[in-house]
């Protein structure tokens, strides 16, 4: 069991997820793609996941949307969201909530809005599907939502298909098709990946103007510390299916206290300091299938000799608070990893 | 769009005169003397040689194209003087054999044809598409497995085979059902549709079990792809995202099959229309062959693959309704 990190000052908690598990049975054993998550947004904030592929980020999303339907998937855990367990809902209920209450943007917006429909279409379709509302009251909501993102002469696009569009209209287009219903939280898995860096900072802005607008909660998918640090209030660092460090973007950009969290910023290209290469962490992630006994990131992490008797490997580290709001899952002790950070200049040390 | 449809009705029209050009020559050119074969038992050569004047045998190849060809548009007169009929446009020849016009033989059979066709379509279309997107619904559980092994069965069994075993079995020995007799719908229409229910349901068997297996592979292509995974994520109820969404994006290669499978059957559902005793266009080319019937062979010929050809453009238009990324280019 793991602890989980307190709510935080004032605001209303929307979402509170509670020890969520997901397993997938394979023919080559089970993987274990999230373990004992835990995490609380309050309306209108963003909580950013971080990691690399495989970590888990995904999966755990689209679980809280009830959309591991697999028959080989087992998930566990609770997710509350105003109230309600959705784990214990019907699917007819969680299918009302999606894209109602709960919407979803993804990283490639050309594959994700279907080829043969136009956007309005698909628009209206989305709005219909939740809200009694005449084609031409809907068509006229569609407008004010494409011309809110962003989309110049809607008239004429909104009957276009989704390959007569750019990149970036496109991923507008999905973000108006995420909030005809005003969600009270919206999941953007990766939203800017697959798009131009110019482009990804006018989404971003986007986001954060609608977000202001409708007061929604954003869950943010990514492994762009950039993201990370221009949109979130709180950040999980996930690794190999499980939080490992947990923390408000602040601390976690300050003073994070964990080895994988300390890899993943020295992997990030600094413009004010003459680097000859970046520090890539060592190592591939782990198989999620047969992990190892002790801590999933002690194969790659360069200070586990530091820790005594070999515990790195031979116990997992449990997800403890070390300071307020910020929850870490290594054996080093506070001493140590301040002395760390220090000699290698991670974070600031306060 | 429009200049694109044009260009393929142009082409078209190009692809049907080669084609016309070819039937003629091949079954014209065959080492047979229609003149001959017009002829009855009390043959002299004098009227063969009469009759080969009046069908115009004695002119060159080409001009006989161009006459048969012109009769097509315009009608032609067989014969002079007293001896002389007319045969109305469009006149695709003149059967001896049977002494009728081959338009008229062939407006006679058509219909059939088209009804036996069309039903078994209709049905196997029908069966096909939805078994298909029931067994990708239900992906490697029992009811998949279930319907992939009967389809397999279905895949197997050729017209001949569940054709005469329906017959044998459902008409002569249980007398479930009359001896098939066909009459036009118009006149009996029960009698129609006790004479059309086991041809229909035999010649869409095989179909039906190709159909099942071709949208259930189409379906589950489509079901991986992102869009669907948006389709759920809005909240869609998962038979509109299996059967607007997904099946919508794997429409395109079963409508090609379907428009050439349909336009095959039009041509003549030859073993079929010979089981169940159907006096259509397959029936008409079969006995053609067999009574060296030319101009019938020419004309059955030429309406099967006209058949073949419109259905290839229809498909094409189609492919633009369906996938607006087609219609720019």
């Amino acid at each position: 069991m793991s602890a989980a990190l307190s709510a935080g000052q004032s605001g209303e908690v929307l979402l509170s997820v509670n020890n969520l598990s997901v397993d997938f049975t394979t023919d080559d054993g089970v993987v274990a793609a999230v373990r004992d998550l835990s995490y609380t947004i309050k309306r209108g904030q963003t909580l950013a996941i971080v990691g690399e592929s495989g970590s888990g980020k995904s999966v755990s999303s689209m679980a809280l949307m009830g959309l591991i339907t697999s028959a080989n998937a087992k998930v566990t855990g609770e997710v509350i969201f105003d109230g309600q367990d959705i784990m214990k809902a019907s699917s007819e209920e969680v299918r009302k909530m999606r894209g109602n209450r709960i919407a979803m943007i993804f990283q490639d917006p050309l594959s994700a809005l279907h080829p043969f429909f136009s956007i309005g279409d698909q628009l209206i379709e989305a709005i219909q599907v939740h809200q009694e509302m005449s084609d031409k009251d809907a068509r006229a909501h569609a407008m004010t939502m494409l011309d809110r993102v962003g989309i110049p002469s809607v008239e004429q696009r909104i009957d276009e298909y989704p390959h007569q569009l750019s990149g970036g209209m496109r991923q507008r287009v999905m973000i108006a098709m995420a909030l005809v219903n005003e969600p009270e939280l919206l999941i953007a898995d990766e939203p800017t990946t697959a798009l131009d860096v110019t482009v990804q900072a006018q989404i971003l802005e986007l986001l954060k103007d609608l977000q202001r607008e409708f007061g929604t909660a954003i869950i943010l998918i990514t492994h762009d510390l950039g993201v990370v640090a221009d949109m979130a209030d709180d950040v999980i660092v996930m690794y190999g299916g499980s939080a490992v460090e947990h923390a408000d973007v602040m601390d976690l950009f300050y003073s994070p206290q964990m080895p994988y969290t300390w890899g993943l910023l020295a992997s990030v290209p600094q413009i004010t300091e003459h680097q000859a290469r970046l520090d890539p962490i060592p190592g591939n992630p782990p198989s999620l299938i047969n992990l190892p006994l002790g801590c999933v990131f002690a194969p790659r992490c360069s200070f586990k000799d530091q820790v005594t008797d070999g515990r790195c490997e031979s116990e997992r580290p449990d997800l403890v608070e070390v300071a307020e709001r910020h929850l870490s899952r290594c054996h080093l002790d506070a001493t140590r990893r301040t002395e760390i950070r220090r000699d290698r200049n991670i974070g600031i040390i306060g | 769009m429009f200049p694109y449809i044009v260009r393929r009705i142009l082409l078209m029209l190009g692809m049907l005169t080669l084609l016309s050009i070819v039937t003629f020559l091949l079954f014209n050119a065959v080492p047979t003397d229609p003149a001959r074969l017009t002829c009855g038992k009390s043959c002299t050569p004098a009227i063969i040689a009469a009759n080969r004047i009046r069908l115009g045998m004695d002119q060159p190849l080409y001009i006989q194209y161009l006459e048969w060809m012109k009769g097509i548009f315009v009608g032609r007169t067989y014969g002079s003087g007293a001896a002389a009929f007319d045969c109305r446009i469009p006149c695709l020849g003149y059967s001896f054999r049977n002494g009728e016009e081959v338009t008229t033989m062939i407006l006679q059979a058509l219909p059939v044809t088209i009804y036996l066709a069309i039903g078994a379509f209709v049905l196997w279309m029908g069966v096909g598409i939805s078994t298909g997107i029931y067994a990708a619904k239900h992906r490697g559980q029992w009811q998949d497995r279930t319907i992939m092994g009967i389809t397999l069965v279905g895949y197997s069994l050729p017209v001949f085979f569940v054709g005469l075993l329906m017959l044998i079995f459902l008409i002569v020995r249980l007398n479930l059902f009359p001896y098939p007799s066909y009459v036009s719908p118009t006149y009996n229409i029960l009698q129609f549709l006790q004479t059309m229910i086991l041809p229909w349901i035999s010649l869409s068997i095989l179909y039906a079990a190709y159909y099942t297996r071709l949208t259930r592979s189409q379906m589950l292509e489509t079901m991986s792809n992102d869009y669907i995974r948006t389709a759920r994520a809005k909240g869609l109820p998962e038979k509109v995202v299996l059967r607007k969404h997904a099946f919508r994006a794997g429409l395109t290669p079963i409508v090609t099959s379907a428009g050439l499978d349909l336009a095959g059957l039009l041509g003549g559902a030859v073993i079929t229309e010979y089981i169940f005793s159907l006096p259509g266009l397959g029936r008409l080319s079969i006995s053609a062959v067999t009574e060296y019937d030319l101009p019938t062979i020419t004309a059955t010929t030429l309406v099967a693959a006209t058949f073949v050809i419109v259905a290839n453009l229809a498909v094409d238009i189609l492919y633009a309704a369906i996938d607006p990324r087609v219609r720019l280019s």
